[in-house]
């Protein structure tokens, strides 16, 4: 990358102008030039800095919001009014006592149709007076399931039943286990794809699509420098990117690095390496930004749904592991939370990286020997 | 013949063909550009000298025929000759958010032997300009920031597609000022354009192009020596003339329609103008216009095609 400028004294090659110095050039100075062009172009484009650096905070903030730390959630059920107030009343007074249960008053009718619209999750009609205490519910809706446990017990204890085995709760809070540590690396992950495949996708076929390609190989421009170029654009401009959403992640949320952040650095590369390797690829024919938008799309979104961004990818059933698990997006995510979440060691994300790697290399060679440059 | 190259031949081509799908833009075309000259492809737009350009600058492939620059082939030597040839496509898109001298030093930075960018922005008066972003500069700024990439890897041979193309008066004049000084300098030129007296201007030789064929070639003055009529005469009368008047004309070589006006090539002036002067009296008709002028490669189209430059 260094260029050490063999400055000559030549005649003139024009006759008619004055003698003049011409430069000599080594290998990297154009290297440098195209990388320095691409990082002009993208910091002269205000829209590109907003979606590469403001929109990731907003979207952890919203999501952090969403699902900040707060008691669970109440379930709402419904009690019937009954012939004798006393007996509603004290069914009322017991359900109340629950932290779980939130229990309003119906009549008979107006209970069955707010159980049958999902506004309450079980339906009580209260016992004594020769009716036997019942609950109304639908047996696959987990959230009613719950609420007739927790009003069972609730009745039950207020009626006087004692248990027999004495028990304590303990309570998950634990750093690292919660929602939120879970989805920090992973909108990191979303990140790296996401300005990787757009921003390489773009820019290239935008030069295309304006003949600035075609001009760049009128002259001896190495298509390889090209190409190398607007990854390592990228990878400078990883480097804010990445380090915003972990400083927003620990100061607004306390999500900690608990491994090291020089593997967490190293995956954050390999990653977008990998990730650009898809976006040459992504631009390496298509001739119209509409093309290319279409094209980035497919590649992004199944990797937005299955490779655990939002949720872990173990949810999805296993026939379609060996996929999931080969996604470049995948082990990105897995090797970030690996190391921020868990503090696990080289060892433990090798297989991603070897994954990332590959991906990254094979992508790069692919577009290199497809790729439309008129 | 390929196998001794002469080497006072720049550009050599023999039998270029390309078709595509529904026309063929350039059909056998044969063409040899001396080294030192200024060479122009001179035709209407569509007549197939852009692709016929951009086939011997190695950008697009022919379907048929041979092409040899600078004493090699593009398949031997593509590297070798993308560092001696200056190009600037039709209408160069750069990118708009690089700066003029950010621009230049970028194409700089692919030659192994460049020219100092400082001289090439001083060359091209664009030294004032070279803070300005390239989407914030005027066509004729644009246009020279193009031929300076083309000048700053220090080339032996210099590719012009329709340099002046859409610029305004002043700003053709500077391009044509370099154009004169690369070639004074000993540099080659190659280039296209549809104004015929850009070509009168600086081309040393002219091939005249039309529907992918060279219909004739030749210096600027040998071109125009060979039309029978010498000078144009340009008529309009109120009514019209009867045109079996003028086909009676002394010294007529050819009648063309030109707008609202007839171009009558004739050998002399002195000869032809004193009959027609009468002739328009006789039929009791008014001049409305009547100018002469020395006959001009647009004539010269137009008496080979039936077609102006301009609108063909």
């Amino acid at each position: 990358m260094h260029e050490t400028p063999h400055v000559a004294e030549v005649a003139g090659t024009a006759a008619g102008q004055p003698p003049e110095k011409a430069v000599l050039r080594q290998r990297g100075s154009a290297l440098r030039e195209l990388t320095l062009s691409r990082f002009r172009e993208f910091v002269r484009e205000p829209e590109a800095l907003f979606w590469v650096f403001i929109f990731p905070i907003l979207l952890a903030a919203v999501l952090g919001f969403a699902f900040r730390e707060k008691p669970p959630d109440q379930i709402p059920i419904g009690v019937i009014e009954s012939a004798t107030p006393e007996i509603a009343g004290a069914t009322m007074k017991a359900l109340a006592g629950s932290p779980v249960l939130l229990p309003r008053l119906y009549a008979e009718q107006a209970g069955r149709e707010a159980l049958r619209t999902g506004k309450i999750s079980l339906l009580v009609a209260p016992g004594g007076a020769g009716r036997q205490l019942t609950f109304h519910f639908d047996e696959t809706r987990p959230d009613s399931r719950i609420a007739r446990l927790e009003a069972d017990d609730a009745l039950q204890r207020a009626a006087g039943r004692k248990d027999v085995l004495p028990v304590q709760s303990a309570l998950i809070k634990e750093p690292g286990a919660r929602y939120i540590d879970f989805l920090i690396p992973g909108l990191l992950g979303l990140n790296l794809m996401g300005t990787g495949i757009w921003s390489l996708a773009f820019s290239i076929t935008s030069a295309r699509s304006r003949r600035i390609l075609k001009r760049l190989v009128a002259t001896p421009m190495r298509k390889t420098d090209y190409l190398l170029s607007q990854m390592l654009a990228r990878l400078v401009f990883l480097i804010p990117e990445v380090a915003v959403l972990v400083i927003v992640g620990w100061l607004a949320f306390d999500v900690q690095m608990r491994g090291s952040l020089l593997l967490f650095t190293v995956i954050c590369f390999a990653g977008a390496i990998s990730f650009c390797g898809l976006g040459l690829l992504t631009a390496s024919r298509v001739k119209t930004i509409e093309g290319a938008s279409g094209l980035a799309n497919l590649v992004l979104l199944p990797m937005w749904l299955l490779s655990g961004v939002f949720f872990s990818s173990e949810r999805f059933p296993d026939a379609f592991q060996p996929v999931i698990q080969a996604l470049p997006l995948t082990a990105l995510n897995d090797a970030l939370r690996a190391v921020m979440n868990e503090g696990r060691g080289l060892a433990a994300v090798a297989p991603e990286l070897l994954n990332l790697g590959i991906w990254g290399v094979v992508s790069f060679l692919v577009a290199l020997w497809i790729f439309r440059w008129k | 013949m390929a196998s001794n190259p002469a080497p006072e031949i720049a550009v050599r081509c023999r039998g270029l063909v390309k078709r595509y799908a529904d026309v063929t833009a350039v059909d056998g075309v044969d063409l040899e550009v001396r080294r030192g000259e200024c060479f122009g492809l001179l035709g209407p737009n569509g007549a197939g000298k852009t692709t016929t350009l951009e086939i011997l600058e190695g950008l697009n492939e022919a379907d048929a025929g041979e092409v040899e620059v600078l004493g090699t082939t593009w398949q031997r030597d593509a590297s070798g000759l993308r560092e001696r040839l200056g190009i600037s496509l039709q209408e160069t898109q750069l990118n708009e958010k690089l700066t003029v001298e950010e621009t230049l030093r970028l194409f700089a930075s692919f030659y192994r032997r460049s020219r100092d960018t400082e001289a090439v922005l001083a060359q091209l008066s664009l030294d004032e300009k070279r803070n300005a972003r390239v989407g914030k500069l005027s066509g004729g700024q644009k246009q020279r920031l193009a031929v300076a990439c083309a000048l700053v890897g220090d080339p032996d041979l210099l590719f012009l597609d329709e340099p002046t193309t859409g610029l305004d008066p002043q700003s053709r004049l500077q391009l044509w000022e370099q154009v004169t000084t690369f070639r004074a300098a000993g540099g080659t030129i190659m280039l296209t354009t549809h104004y015929m007296d850009e070509a009168e201007r600086l081309c040393d030789r002219v091939a005249i192009v039309d529907h992918g064929k060279v219909i004739a070639l030749g210096t600027p003055a040998e071109l125009v020596g060979a039309l029978k009529g010498a000078n144009v005469i340009e008529l309009a009368t109120e009514p019209e003339m009867p045109e079996e008047v003028l086909d009676r004309l002394p010294g007529l070589a050819e009648r063309h329609r030109r707008g609202p006006l007839w171009a009558l090539a004739v050998a002399s002036l002195t000869e032809s103008v004193p009959p027609l002067l009468a002739a328009v009296e006789a039929a009791g008709a008014r001049l409305v216009h009547l100018s002469t002028h020395q006959a001009t490669l647009e004539d010269l189209f137009v008496s080979l095609t039936g077609r102006e430059l301009r609108d063909a």
